[in-house]
């Protein structure tokens, strides 16, 4: 079996990537394979990423209130390029209105500030199955 | 050297305290187990005594070095400036806030701008999706700035703007907005934050790459030293490398440092040392670790003045005054158990003011939820008000001047800052530093050991790691919808179709010239912004000419 491989990525115009740098190396201190894409990234640009490192998850990092615009693209897109297996989880700041119509439309894990690394570490691992190495 | 021998009359009052009264203690009843360390991991004695502090580390408020004030008078003579940060949605809906926050007993504006006002996109841009009015207020062009300000005087206050990319773009509209209500510039008093080099380091809202940002700042000093004497061009600030995780020493050494690569700069551009130094602000944390914080701030003060003095040979001394802003730790706030962010903000605002802070803003309870409420806010005004007028703690000039916990801690803040400086002068200076990521993997080092130590419960977070509620009630918040988004579009479209297009156009080709030359960028912007230009357009023209800087991502 190969490891899991996460693609981390901050969408929108937001600099602040604290989060997602801490989750990024909690994961590959937890043994998966980590693509960190770094800012401003769009939809497009975080799939096609995705699509291009055979990522099992995403992780989107959003802090900004923007989460309700750019959830809905990437899970649009996933399925477009038949990705649907690839697993999206959210961290940041989501509201608790917007939390159940994140659910809705297929996101399939969302991380508030405080949550502990070793919790995200283990909902990835229970939620994603490594799928056989491709030779 | 051998120890003085027990009891005789050169072992010190502590060695002999240590002896009896400490070690018979420590055999009946042991210390709590675990390191005594600050929020910063730095390691704290059991005690502090006269054996660690000299007097002459201890000068006089108001005097040289001015570790204990820049006043002799401490806030007897003035309070802090109460300066709430606000700004969200149409530039209607923060006029309103102003005016509520300047009824509330606010003694000052702080301007919050959206996410694409920082980064110079217009809100039809891609990047911009959902992000128009979330953050903060949408400002596109001099026809927000006018609705902005709508109804306030602004040579009756003051005006800070965290604009730090664009900020010459933003700078020039309230100019001209205050042009327009007859105010004379040179009256004119506020702060820009301007300071693009904590940007590379840690908030990531940079446009252009270092060095051209630097010469937009430049310009900046010499305009406002001839234009708009006492504006403070530059906010140099710590806030915002603390957020991203640093430690309390790495957020003094670095802002400090970037603040030297300023004036390093200005006087490369042909300034004389005290003819811009006095107009340049700083801007720090105020964290939870309540005297390490304190430490940090006297710290600051007695840093920059030798600095000064002794590195650019300021004589002016307002050039040795090292004048701070404040903000309560936003990244201490928990969306668990909300109510206790009351009390951490209390005891942060409480050490900022113990610190010498010369303005302060308080955050609101539901910040790590969303953008606060106006009960929120006004309660973290409050929080302010309370402080000054109930706890007593104005009433003396740096009342913890002579601890002697605060004192070493403040020499050892100084010492831990050099080191840094040292390190940073041996690379290059900040901008090289920073081309080379030293900051930034310094940052991020600490913020990754501060969580793993939060993971390992060796850090208690309140209502996170320890006394959790399993069951906590609905928060209430301020949710902002798109409406704010779908004015700010429309009223775009109907700019571009309405304003004059050829004279925006001459007066971007105009900035373009002087950002290629090296003529002063601040008249030209001046003219764009005169024609209706928006932000978007204006930072599209000098992305034409010197790029945009991409941040290499590492782990």
């Amino acid at each position: 079996m190969r490891t899991i491989r996460v693609v981390i990525a901050k969408p929108g115009l937001d600099g602040h990537d604290r989060g997602a740098k801490v989750i990024a190396r909690a994961l590959r201190d937890a043994g998966m394979e980590v693509i960190y894409t770094g800012l401003r990234q769009t939809p497009e640009k975080i799939v096609a990423a995705a699509l291009q490192e055979d990522a099992d998850v995403i992780g989107l990092s959003i802090l900004s209130g923007a989460h309700m615009h750019i959830c809905p693209r990437v899970m649009a897109l996933l399925k477009e390029k038949g990705l649907d297996h690839v697993k999206v989880v959210v961290g940041g700041i989501i509201p608790d209105v917007d939390r159940e119509k994140l659910h809705a439309m297929g996101v399939a894990g969302i991380f508030l500030p405080g949550t502990p690394m070793q919790a995200i570490v283990d909902f990835i691992n229970q939620n994603v199955q490594p799928r056989a190495e491709v030779v | 050297m051998k120890s003085p021998a027990p009891g005789t009359e050169s072992e010190t009052r502590k060695a002999r305290w240590e002896r009896e009264v400490l070690e018979p203690t420590l055999k009946r009843s042991p210390e709590r187990a675990g390191a005594f360390t600050t929020i910063s991991g730095r390691p704290i004695d059991r005690l502090y005594t006269s054996d660690d502090v000299a007097e002459s580390d201890v000068p006089s408020p108001g005097e040289f070095p001015y570790t204990r004030g820049i006043h002799p008078t401490g806030y007897r003579g003035k309070l802090w400036t109460m300066r709430q940060f606000a700004g969200f949605g149409t530039p209607e809906e923060t006029n309103e806030r102003y005016k509520q926050l300047l009824r509330a007993g606010g003694t000052g504006l702080s301007v919050a701008f959206d996410l694409p006002t920082l980064m110079g996109r217009d809100p039809d841009h891609p990047l911009s999706l959902g992000e128009v009015g979330k953050c903060g207020v949408s400002i596109m062009s001099l026809a927000d700035m006018e609705r902005l300000f709508e109804g306030i005087t602004l040579s009756d206050i003051t005006t800070s703007m965290t604009i730090n990319s664009p900020a010459p773009m933003i700078f020039a509209m309230y100019l001209v907005v205050a042009e327009q209500q007859g105010a004379d510039w040179k009256t004119l008093s506020g702060t820009i934050q301007n300071d693009i080099l904590k940007e590379f380091i840690a908030q990531k809202e940079y446009i252009f790459p270092p060095r051209p940002s630097m010469r937009l700042i430049t310009d900046i000093f010499r305009f406002c030293a001839k234009d708009v004497p006492k504006w403070n061009t530059i906010s140099v600030s710590g806030y915002h490398i603390r957020e991203a995780g640093a430690t309390a020493l790495q957020e003094l050494a670095f802002t400090l440092r970037d603040g030297i690569e300023y004036v390093q700069w200005g006087i490369d551009a042909g300034l004389d040392v005290d003819e811009f130094v006095p107009r340049i602000s700083f801007f720090f944390n105020a964290h939870s670790d309540f005297f390490e914080e304190i430490a940090k701030y006297r710290a600051a003060r007695k840093i920059w003045a030798r600095v000064m003095r002794e590195r650019f040979g300021a004589t002016d001394e307002r050039s040795l005054k090292l004048r701070f802003h404040s903000q309560t730790a936003g990244v201490s706030l928990t969306a668990q158990q909300p109510y206790n962010n009351v009390v951490r903000t209390a005891l942060q605002a409480l050490s900022a003011v113990l610190g010498g802070t010369n303005s302060l803003h308080t955050n609101s309870l539901d910040e790590a939820l969303a953008l606060p409420t106006e009960a929120a806010a006004t309660l973290a005004l409050r929080t302010q008000q309370v402080i000054a007028c109930e706890s007593g703690v104005t009433n003396v000039v740096d009342p913890l001047g002579g601890s002697y916990f605060v004192e070493k801690l403040t020499l050892d803040m100084e010492e831990g800052a050099y080191k840094y400086f040292d390190a940073i002068d041996r690379m290059g200076g900040m901008v090289a530093a920073v081309e080379a990521g030293f900051p930034q993997r310094e940052i991020a080092e600490a913020s990754y050991r501060f969580q793993q130590s939060v993971e390992r419960g060796e850090k208690i977070i309140v209502g996170v790691n320890g006394y959790v509620d399993r069951d906590e009630l609905p928060f209430p918040i301020l949710y902002i919808d798109d409406q704010a988004s779908d004015l700010q579009m429309a009223r775009l479209k109907t700019l571009r179709e309405t304003r004059d297009n050829a004279r925006v156009a001459a007066t971007l080709d105009a900035l373009k010239d002087a950002a290629r030359g090296t003529d002063n960028t601040m008249y030209p912007l001046l003219e764009c912004v005169r024609a209706y230009a928006t932000v978007g357009e204006m930072c599209d023209a000098l992305r034409e000419v010197w790029g945009e800087y991409e941040e290499v991502p590492s782990i």
